[in-house]
């Protein structure tokens, strides 16, 4: 071998069957690499513990009229209020049609538990928590960082939010207790 | 204004080259020339580098739900495992993957012993080698204490204490090290934030290592040099084919002990939480650690100063009269070698004066009864074995690189290879293993068992070691670098070298032929 | 100077065999498992009953605190049948409103209870000797399976005559030392196994140890099986990867 180049790859004489291993070599290890990299991703996920973190269990027992409390659900404030009977009139009362998010007040509560609302203390606009008891022009909540108003249902009615307060998923164990989640 | 390129070349390749330099990092992998005969002891580098990556990756991960406190850190590290999705896949891909890459690097080295790959001009590639494996040693070490079980707290405990043995410094050293003065919160906590960090180091060391590597290429099986573009080959696309291949091989071996024996290479007394008041009946290091475990305790004796202080006297005395000695020991085998790094003169009186005074110093001093305690002299053996590495260079006196072509050092290097083997079952043992000759006086006479001989004499027991497996097979470790290396070079006489590489690949494909 | 010779050869040493390295216990009868080897599984009856045995046996002493009555579901119990077990014990739990601690029926993601507040009161209730938590002890024993069934059905035999059992501890043969403060836990029919299994000692044995070796490593079956999803990937891999090198090699002369 007396040539004065270094040697390079010889012009492919059998190009396709040469191009069809390397393809599916490549290809192989390509699927190798993302079936790596996904226990990966997924390690980020809520783990088993988390997501089992069951329900809380709140008494409701002592929450006078007009009055309110905020409990610790997976990591965040959720309202339970005791609304008035007038306040479940003026809820029921509001032209769904004209709200940004039209949702009737019975979808909201639980059937023979009007006046218990329960909310995810949330603001769905940017993420503060509003300011309650009959906070905002709606007997509601009121949102100080950019002036959200919810009504007693928790519906937005004026300011930037886009959707009505989240209702988590919850259930009356009995007459004075919740469960949430 | 160094070097930027003159005009900027079509494409996005050519978008970023004109403002960073990207030629480097394609000269270092894709356009490289490499030597054309390399064996597949050649692929070890590149897993040892793919093994870092993954080392870092998955030590990533479980740094995300790991607690480094002494009272969280078991209990995180079983929530990983049962609670964190995929959770035990990536603890066990980093356990066992600590394990693969000293595997890796431990062949890696030994290829580098075999062929001369330490010897000029890659001296300073070898430096940067032991500094990488030093700095595995300590990652792995830091690393193994974080799970908090009975052998993490154990193992660290003992090694830590052994930096007491510094004169006068020792116990401070130690403190210092624990944050306390035991083994604990701040310890660990300390150990988390430096095994964190100690990969990245160890990054920066590889880059510097291939860098070095780029300065001459690599070695090769044959040893000699590369004399022209016909000995070399791209390194893309012939060993990135082959070492993808190297890649689909070992991670079928990575694979087997992670799925289907995880645990084996590791201890069960490290799923029992640590408890400072109970010590396990045998604390063993990971099986990396063990042939450094066997020379660390193979010094069971105090050394004797004045010992040292005999020997520069007598060196200084071979020095004043080394003519005399040269022409005492010939020119001809083992003995004109050892004549041939005598020098040809005597020396000057500068220098056995410093020779005699030293020497006279230790030996006066040693009489006192200053010794080097036997935990000191075990902590320096240990490191030392490691240290050696560096003087490989200068201690081997051999013209030729490749063991290929020196048919005697090659059957030292066996030796040397089997002697490492055997080290590292010492080490496995209880500390009582493999004493082949001891003394006993009396009552010791009941208890001590050996595997050899006993002798009864109160004066023996006083004043003579154990004469151990261990201690034996770290002597010759040491002999290997120090009598046999330079000895060996200069008496044998090397097989003849192929003209070049590529003259040597042709032979061996016309024999393969016939 | 006087000396004698004495020799003291003891051979066993070379082999450094588990029984005299490790403080003199016998090794461990080897059985086969169902969740051995490669194709290693759950026997999921087995670990129900074995279960069955730990809550009525084992768990008045030993704690099992890193299984969630939840994960039960993977060795076949219903949904339903968690949520009443789990409820059928009461769980610590506050502070309260008032600032205090109170006690809960349990719920699917508690922890098993363990029988002492910690190891201090454990010790303390069991003459100083402290029963060990069971969640890993399959994987913090050498042998693990093979020991502790061993352990199981090794009770009931006469010591040598050169080791004393000392008052209140027991003679095993294969316990480290081979005194153990244990009392044989197993009876004969001492459980009445729900599916009607004959409640040998020899079958407790079994299915406790099935149990707890699902305890130690929940995630096993799917360790495995994904192994050998891997391994076949990779051999196919690897093959074409090799392909791939002889054929950019060929080139070369």
């Amino acid at each position: 071998m007396g040539s004065n180049t270094p040697h390079t790859p010889a012009t492919p004489d059998s190009a396709p069957r040469r191009d069809f291993l390397i393809l599916t070599a490549q290809a192989m290890g390509a699927v190798g690499a993302g079936a790596l990299i996904w226990p990966f991703i997924d390690s980020m996920n809520p783990s088993a513990d988390v997501l089992a973190l069951s329900s809380t269990e709140v008494d409701i027992g002592a929450i006078a009229e007009g009055q309110e409390i905020k409990v610790m659900w997976r990591g965040k404030p959720v309202f339970i209020r005791h609304r008035t009977a007038k306040n479940i009139e003026e809820a029921k009362a509001v032209n769904v049609a004209e709200l940004r998010h039209p949702e009737t007040d019975d979808v909201r509560v639980k059937k023979g538990k009007e006046q218990w609302p329960v909310m995810v203390g949330v603001c769905t606009h940017l993420g503060c928590i509003p300011i309650g008891s009959g906070g905002g022009e709606y007997d509601g909540w009121f949102c100080p960082c950019h002036g959200s108003h919810y009504d007693s249902s928790g519906r937005i009615r004026k300011g930037p939010a886009p959707t009505n307060l989240v209702v988590p998923p919850y259930e009356f164990v009995s007459d004075t207790k919740v469960k949430i989640g | 204004m160094a070097h930027a390129p003159q005009e900027e070349k079509p494409g996005v390749i050519g978008w970023i080259d004109y403002r960073l330099p990207l030629k480097p990092f394609t000269d270092l992998l894709y356009d490289f020339p490499a030597p054309r005969n390399l064996n597949y002891f050649w692929n070890f580098g590149s897993l040892a580098g793919i093994m870092l990556v993954s080392q870092i990756l998955t030590g990533l991960f479980l740094a995300m739900h790991y607690a480094a406190s002494t009272s969280l850190a078991f209990d995180s590290v079983e929530h990983i495992m049962r609670n964190v999705n995929y959770g035990w896949l990536i603890r066990y891909m980093h356990a066992v993957g600590a394990s693969m890459f000293f595997i890796v690097v431990f062949i890696h080295i030994f290829r580098g012993l075999y062929y001369g790959s330490y010897k000029r001009p890659r001296e300073l590639l070898w430096f940067l080698g032991v500094a990488i494996l030093l700095l595995m040693m300590a990652t792995a070490f830091m690393g193994y204490v974080l799970p908090w079980g009975q052998m993490s707290f154990w193992g660290a405990t003992v090694i830590t204490n052994l930096f007491s043995a510094f004169p006068l410094v020792g116990e401070s050293i130690v403190n210092w090290l624990w944050g306390g003065f035991s083994v604990d919160n701040p310890t660990l906590n300390r150990f988390f934030a430096l095994h964190f960090l100690m990969p990245f180091v160890l990054v920066g060391v590889v880059l510097l290592h291939l860098m070095a590597l780029h300065q001459h290429g690599s070695n090769n099986p044959t040893g000699i040099d590369v004399k022209g573009p016909q000995d070399q080959i791209p390194f893309h696309p012939y060993y990135t084919a082959k070492d993808f291949f190297g890649f689909g091989a070992f991670f079928l071996i990575f694979a087997a002990f992670v799925f289907f024996a995880p645990n084996y290479l590791g201890h069960a007394d490290n799923y029992i939480p640590a408890d400072p008041l109970v010590t396990p009946p045998h604390i063993v290091p990971e099986w990396y650690f063990l042939p450094f475990y066997a020379i660390l305790r193979a010094i069971t004796f105090d050394i004797a100063l004045w010992v040292i202080g005999a020997a520069i006297l007598g060196l200084a005395l071979v020095l004043r009269y080394s003519d005399v000695v040269r022409a005492v020991l010939g020119t001809k085998g083992v003995l004109g070698a050892v004549a041939s790094f005598l020098p040809k003169k005597a020396c000057g009186w500068t220098c056995i004066g410093t020779l005699l005074g030293v020497g006279t110093l230790l030996l006066l001093v040693g009489f006192g009864g200053v010794v080097i305690e036997s935990k000191l002299a075990g902590v320096l053996a240990m490191f030392g074995s490691i240290l050696i590495l560096l003087a490989l260079p200068w201690l081997d006196t051999s013209p030729v690189r490749s063991s290929n072509y020196r048919p005697i050092y090659r059957v030292f290097f066996w030796v040397f290879a089997v002697n490492a083997v055997i080290l590292g079952y010492a080490g496995s043992q209880t500390a009582d293993w493999g004493i082949l000759l001891s003394y006993c006086a009396g009552a010791s006479c009941e208890t001590k068992h050996v595997m050899g001989l006993l002798i009864e004499s109160a004066w023996m027991e006083k004043h003579f070691i154990d004469i151990s497996i261990s201690l034996i097979s770290t002597i010759y470790y040491f002999a290997h670098f120090l009598v046999v290396l330079p000895i060996v070079g200069r008496i044998e006489k090397p097989l003849p070298l192929p003209e070049s590489i590529s003259a040597s690949v042709l032979a061996k494909h016309t024999t393969a032929h016939h | 100077m006087k000396s004698s010779i004495r020799l003291f050869c003891v051979a066993l040493m070379v082999t450094a065999s588990p029984v005299l390295a490790a403080g003199n216990k016998e090794t461990p009868k080897q059985m086969d498992w169902s969740f051995d080897g490669v194709f290693g599984r759950v026997d999921k009856p087995s670990v129900q009953r074995g279960f069955q045995v730990y809550r009525e046996v084992c768990s008045a002493c030993h704690a099992l605190k890193r299984v969630s009555f939840r994960q039960l579901e993977a060795v076949g119990f219903s949904e339903a049948e968690i949520k009443s077990l789990a409820a059928s014990y009461t769980v610590k739990d506050g502070p309260n409103d008032d600032g205090e601690m109170f006690e809960r029926p349990g719920r699917p993601s508690d922890a098993y209870p363990s029988p002492h507040a910690n190891a201090n009161a454990a010790r303390a209730a069991n003459n100083g000797a402290y029963p060990p938590d069971q969640s890993l002890i399959i994987k913090a024993r050498h042998d693990g399976a093979n020991y502790v069934y061993s352990l199981l059905t090794g009770y009931g035999q006469t010591a040598p005559e050169h080791l004393s059992v000392p008052e209140g501890a027991h003679y095993n043969p294969y316990m480290d030392g081979q005194i153990i403060k244990m009392a044989g836990p197993l009876v004969e029919e001492g459980v009445t196994y729900q599916d009607g299994t004959k409640a040998t000692i020899d079958q407790q044995a079994k299915d406790v140890v099935n149990f707890l070796q699902w305890a130690a490593e929940p995630e096993m079956e799917e360790r495995k099986s994904m192994g050998i999803k891997v391994m076949i990937f990779l051999s196919i891999m690897t093959g074409f990867f090799y392909l791939v090198k002889k054929r950019v090699w060929s080139d070369l002369h």
